[in-house]
Formats: C-alpha cells, sequence, structure tokens
C-alpha cells in the first residue's frame, strides 16, 4: 500500500504532524473446528486514517466495538496491524521490529482505563514508576531513579512520601495518577489515554482531566483521548474523529463537530447523550437509532452504518462511502454528504 | 398523584423513614445508609444520585429487604408501603411483595438473568408463580411484554438464551420480567450504565414510554446527572448515605444549595455548550464510612465549611417550597 488516504496528504498547513496514520487495519482472524481453520476476520479496525498536530489533543469516540482501543493499541504495536502504516516522526512503528521499536515507542507511552488492573498489585509506586527509568537506562543509581521518582509524583499531585506504599492502599483517582506518572517518566511526545477516566467517579473524573490539561501545557504533550464519553470529549479535544464498526465516519474541529455534525451517526450520537439541564431536556428532540451496533465479523455491505442509518438510500446498501474533505479539515464518510468545492 | 381517598394507612405510595443499614464487616462497621427519609407518590419518578459508595444502591436494596444478612442489618427505621411497613413482614409476605408490587432491575442484566433458562421461561416462570397464569396464557403474556419492550420478533426470540441477546436488549428483557405483574413501583438501579448511549436513549425513551402507558411509579437510580435531568421530576442527591439535597429536579439543577451539588454539576462538562478554561472540581475523595461518623461527612472537601460541620450532622431543612438542603451554609452557597 502505497497510495495515501484523502486524510494524510491534503492537510498541508504549517502544523507539525506528530503522528501519520494511514490506512491502518487490525482483523483478528475467526478459527473454526480442530484444525483451527481461518473462517473469517473480526475487521476490528479497517481503514483508519487521520494526522496527529504536535500538542494537540485528538479524541477519538464512538460505542463499545467500534475499534477506537484496537485502534490505540495497534499505534503502539500491542497488537500487530494487519495493514497500514503508522508514521511516527518520519519512522514507521508498523514495520519497526526489536531495539528500534523500543527505541521510538519510549516516545509514545499509553495510559489505560482500569486503575486496578493496569497497575502490578505486587510493586511499590517507586518500582511501577520507575521501572520504565530503568528499562530505558535513564538513572543509574538508586538515588537518582528516587528523585526523578519524586519529581513525576509531584507532577501528577500525589505527595513523594507515599512512594513506597503498593497499589491497593492507593483510590482509583490516586492509582490513575500513578499511570499517569508512569506514562510520563520516559518524556513522551504522545500518550494515547485510554479511557483514563471512565472507571473514575465523577468527582474524580474532573481532577483527572484537569491534571491532563496542565500537564498538556506544562510539558507539550500531545494526546490522543480515547473516550466514549462525548460531553467530556467536547472539553478536551481540538479534534475529534468519530469511530462506527472500524471506521472513521466523521473528523473535523471540537467546534465544528459539535455544532454541525454532517454525519447521520454523529448527529444520532450526540442527540443521544443527556445534558445535564432539565430545561434544556425538556425540548429536546432526540434521533432514537433503531435496533443494535452490526458484528464487525460481519459487517454489512455498503455503508457500515446502513443497518441504522435513518437516511440509508439505495446507494448505501451498494456502495462502501469514503471519507472525503467536505470542507477544509472536515472529513465525512457519507453518501449524502459532498464536498463544497 | 397521591389520591387521598383510597389510601387510608398513608398518604404516600411509599414512604421511607429514618432508614438505616449497616454492615459488619471484618474492617468495621460499614455506615453505608444512614438515616434516610422520603416520600413516594403514585405516577412520580424519583432520581437518586451520587458516586459509588454513597448508599444509593443499598438504600434500594433495603427497600426491597435484598440486603444479605449478614453481614448487612437494617438498624432502623421504617419502609411504609401503602402504609404498611415492609421491614415488619414475614419473608414469605415479602416474597409477593417482591416483583408483584415493586420490582427491581439491575445494571448488569447478564447476572441477573440465568444464563441456562431461556428468556421466555423465566418471564413465564414469574407469571405462573405470581398471577397464578397457565403455561399458554403466560406464554402469550411474555411474548407481548417483550412485545412492548420492543423486542422484534418477540414470539420467536422466547426460546433464546440470555447470551444470544446483545446487551441492550438483555436490558429490555430485564425491564419486561420487572413490568410482567404489573408492579406499582419500578426500582431501576443503574439500568443504563453498561450500555452506549445510543442504546441508552432507547431505554430511557422506552421506560417513559412505559410509564406514560401504565402510569407506573420509578425509582431510577443513577450516578449520571444527565440522565436525571431527562427524566426525574424529583431528585434525591445522597452522599456518604446521607440524603443531602432534594427537590424538584429542575429547581436543584437552576438552585442547588448544597456545596456537593454544586460541585457535581459544576465538574460536568456538557455535549451541548462548552466551557471555556478547567472544569470545576471538587477536591479530595469520598469518605471512608467504616467506623464512627461524626459531622457533615462533606465537610473534609467543602469550601464553604465552618466549625461547626466537623462535629454536627446538619438536618435537612427547607430553602424554599419542597426543595430542602442538609447543610449549615446553605444560604452562603451558590451555583458555580
Amino acid at each position: 500500500m502505497t497510495t495515501e488516504s484523502a486524510v494524510t496528504t491534503s492537510e498541508t498547513t504549517s502544523r507539525e504532524v506528530v503522528l501519520k496514520v494511514n490506512n491502518l487495519k487490525k482483523y483478528f482472524p475467526i478459527r473454526r473446528g480442530v484444525f483451527q481453520h481461518h473462517v473469517g476476520d473480526v475487521k476490528a479496525v479497517d481503514g483508519v486514517s487521520f494526522n496527529v498536530y504536535k500538542g494537540e489533543t485528538l479524541g477519538l469516540v464512538g460505542e463499545s466495538g467500534c475499534g477506537k482501543t484496537t485502534t490505540g493499541r495497534t499505534i503502539i504495536r500491542l497488537y500487530e496491524p494487519t495493514e497500514g502504516q503508522v508514521d511516527f516522526q518520519g519512522v514507521d512503528l508498523a514495520t519497526l521490529s526489536g531495539r528500534e521499536l523500543r527505541k521510538t515507542r519510549r516516545k509514545i507511552q499509553m495510559i489505560f482505563q482500569d486503575p486496578y488492573a493496569s497497575l502490578s498489585p505486587r510493586m511499590n509506586v517507586l518500582n511501577i514508576v520507575g521501572e520504565p527509568l530503568e528499562i530505558h537506562h535513564i538513572v543509574n543509581t538508586p538515588g537518582e531513579k528516587k528523585d526523578r521518582v519524586a519529581e513525576l509524583l509531584e507532577m501528577v499531585g500525589l505527595d513523594p512520601a507515599f512512594m513506597n506504599r503498593y497499589p491497593h492502599e492507593f483510590s482509583g483517582g490516586q492509582r490513575q495518577r500513578i499511570g499517569i506518572a508512569r506514562a510520563l517518566a520516559l518524556d513522551p511526545e504522545l500518550i494515547i489515554c485510554d479511557e483514563p477516566i471512565s472507571a473514575l467517579d465523577v468527582s474524580i473524573q474532573a481532577q483527572v482531566v484537569n491534571l491532563l490539561e496542565e500537564l498538556q501545557e506544562k510539558v507539550g504533550l500531545t494526546y490522543i483521548f480515547i473516550a466514549h464519553d462525548l460531553s467530556m470529549v467536547r472539553h478536551i479535544s481540538n479534534r475529534v474523529a468519530v469511530m462506527y464498526l472500524g471506521k472513521i465516519m466523521e473528523l473535523t474541529d471540537r467546534e465544528t463537530l459539535y455544532t454541525n455534525p454532517l454525519h447521520p451517526y454523529t448527529e444520532a450520537l450526540l442527540s443521544a447523550v443527556p445534558i445535564p439541564n432539565p430545561a434544556v431536556e425538556e425540548k429536546r428532540q432526540r434521533i432514537i437509532l433503531e435496533g443494535d451496533l452490526p458484528s464487525p465479523a460481519k459487517p454489512p455491505k455498503g455503508c457500515n452504518f446502513n443497518t441504522r442509518c435513518p437516511k440509508a438510500f439505495d446507494r448505501c446498501f451498494e456502495e462502501e462511502p469514503t471519507l472525503v474533505e467536505v470542507e477544509e479539515g472536515h472529513y465525512c464518510a457519507c453518501h449524502l454528504v459532498q464536498p463544497s468545492k | 398523584m397521591a389520591d387521598h381517598t383510597i389510601q387510608p394507612a398513608s398518604e404516600h405510595l411509599l414512604e421511607v423513614k429514618n432508614l438505616t443499614t449497616r454492615f459488619y464487616t471484618e474492617e468495621g462497621v460499614v455506615h453505608a445508609v444512614n438515616g434516610i427519609s422520603y416520600t413516594l407518590d403514585e405516577g412520580d419518578t424519583l432520581g437518586v444520585v451520587g458516586e459509588s459508595g454513597c448508599g444509593k444502591s443499598v438504600h434500594a436494596l433495603s427497600i426491597m429487604r435484598l440486603i444479605p444478612i449478614p453481614p448487612g442489618k437494617i438498624e432502623a427505621g421504617e419502609v411504609l408501603f401503602r402504609g404498611q411497613n415492609l421491614l415488619d413482614l414475614s419473608e414469605n409476605e415479602m416474597r409477593r411483595v417482591r416483583g408483584a408490587e415493586i420490582a427491581m432491575i439491575f445494571q448488569d442484566p447478564m447476572t441477573s438473568l440465568n444464563p441456562v433458562k431461556t428468556i421466555g421461561f423465566q418471564i413465564i416462570e414469574a407469571l405462573k408463580l405470581h398471577q397464578g397464569m397457565d403455561k399458554q396464557q403466560a406464554r402469550e403474556r411474555t411474548a407481548e411484554l417483550l412485545h412492548l419492550v420492543g423486542i422484534p420478533e418477540a414470539e420467536q426470540r422466547l426460546d433464546d438464551y440470555p447470551h444470544q441477546f446483545s446487551g441492550g436488549m438483555r436490558q429490555r428483557a430485564m425491564i419486561a420480567m420487572g413490568l410482567s405483574c404489573n408492579p406499582n413501583i419500578l426500582i431501576a438501579d443503574e439500568p443504563t450504565t453498561a450500555l452506549d448511549v445510543t442504546i441508552q436513549a432507547q431505554i430511557i425513551e422506552l421506560v417513559k414510554r412505559l410509564q406514560h402507558q401504565l402510569g407506573m411509579t420509578v425509582i431510577w437510580i443513577t450516578h449520571d446527572l444527565g440522565v436525571v435531568a431527562g427524566l426525574a421530576q424529583r431528585v434525591n442527591v445522597m452522599y456518604a448515605g446521607h440524603i443531602i439535597e432534594s427537590g424538584a429536579v429542575k429547581r436543584i439543577y437552576e438552585n442547588p444549595h448544597h456545596p456537593y451539588t454544586v460541585g457535581l454539576l459544576g465538574s460536568l462538562p456538557s455535549v451541548g455548550t462548552r466551557k471555556p478554561g478547567r472544569l470545576y472540581s471538587i477536591p479530595g475523595e469520598p469518605p471512608d464510612l467504616i467506623g464512627d461518623q461524626k459531622g457533615c461527612p462533606f465537610a473534609p472537601r467543602c469550601t464553604y465549611k465552618v466549625e461547626r460541620c466537623a462535629y454536627e450532622m446538619p438536618p435537612l431543612e427547607e430553602i424554599e417550597p419542597g426543595h430542602i438542603v442538609a447543610c449549615w451554609e446553605k444560604d452562603k452557597v451558590r451555583k458555580a
């Protein structure tokens, strides 16, 4: 695959591109029977392309099973990509191996959803946060490690005196802070935040989001923020990509997406989110989608959204729409939406 | 609305008085629900909101008498349903109340449905037991119920097992089961938390429609202030086992007077508008409910706290008609 999609080529603005994902695919094979015949694929990520610019937060939203988490994990090579390129600072992460991969991957870190499952219960905070420092030979003595870990804990708002404690002694919000400290340890350029707040209580969510924003300003980080909470994504993201069944349906800047969504799926998704204001809720007209998400093992023919789309017509069942630039920086994959030029 | 003529013992459909539930665990006594009181009238939708550990689910399980004893114990209080105290009933009598008078649906339908029995069987069983229907009647009624909650080809789906249903369909089946005996009150404990937003919207729309059709009274327990805004007329905000603010949904959202409610509402981003700058955040963590509770449980996180808060729990007092708040400084508290 050498052809680049519309998304990654046409954006020739002056902004520096940190990550360029091109036609990324991740299929999980379905095997059956004694001989484990390959009978099909779960197309978790099916040809996803986007750019991430330096210092921005790109929101990746969609319902469960839409492939947003798999996209994040495939970028960082926790899953081997089936196809496509992941261009990070001039190197293709998708084909790197061994030492080279490890060296480059330092610059991309991940924060996980479940702060209870993502920290080893047998390691204390010093070792959890300090482990990456040792692996990459950033610190050489125990004293250096301690100093750096203390510095990192302070950055995320934890008392360095907690260094010798174990994860079970912390609350969910504090554990997520430990996870963030570990992600920061190697001075990354890009952090992939995979639903970092969805396991936390409402009053703690705002604390963690504020911390992420502060760190972004202080250290100049770039984020890919994966979430299903569209309200929080609106708050934190500069641009937002909406995924459905392994594909990007719409991608544009925050304000445009939330005030002028073009894709029928984005419209329905936004209208389904409850708004914490009874006066607004009273007057709201909801678009209620019928049915459930189809299985990514058997996506429908034509447009992936055609089984639930209130606006689907003949062509949607025949031909798959491609993601095209409708207005500057606004991409949409729908037969009903045509470029204005 | 309450009909005063046909309910002689109590003018309310449900009246919870000073309900107190504790758990006696090895780590100590967990003060899960600390003397909550409220009333519910026919046709009402009451939202109960709060974070994990605030006692909102335990309060519902206490009403249903589904608290595991031990370690749990309902220490004090009354739950008057049509004037009768449910806490005084024998286990046999209570079994007749559950399902037939008050039904409950849970967050995770997969753990509430029996995985080795068909969906149809599980509802038919309830109908035969509670309504005394024969097999054929029960089967027809079940198909009707599944149709009512929007399961397509309901007759064919009766013989499916829970794993053959999607998450949204399982929750619909749970609701059908809850409705099967025409309960007066439906208690929904975070029924949409595990679901995607588009499916959540379907379920909320369904409950609203059913309420309209059947005149059901609903208690909707959730941590999501957005869901309550669109669904309930009244809301109880809970914190550390106390109701700390209660009133009409519109008033609470427009004019909250407890620092916790103010903080919660302020910390929520909205999909409809974007406030520039940082989100308001409540400092600190929810309290540990083990051990003796003294003073206002929110005091350690509160920006309005005064000396008194540390040792004396403020009573719920009316700040405007029908709007009660438990805060010593309630007159000073303003929306963030």
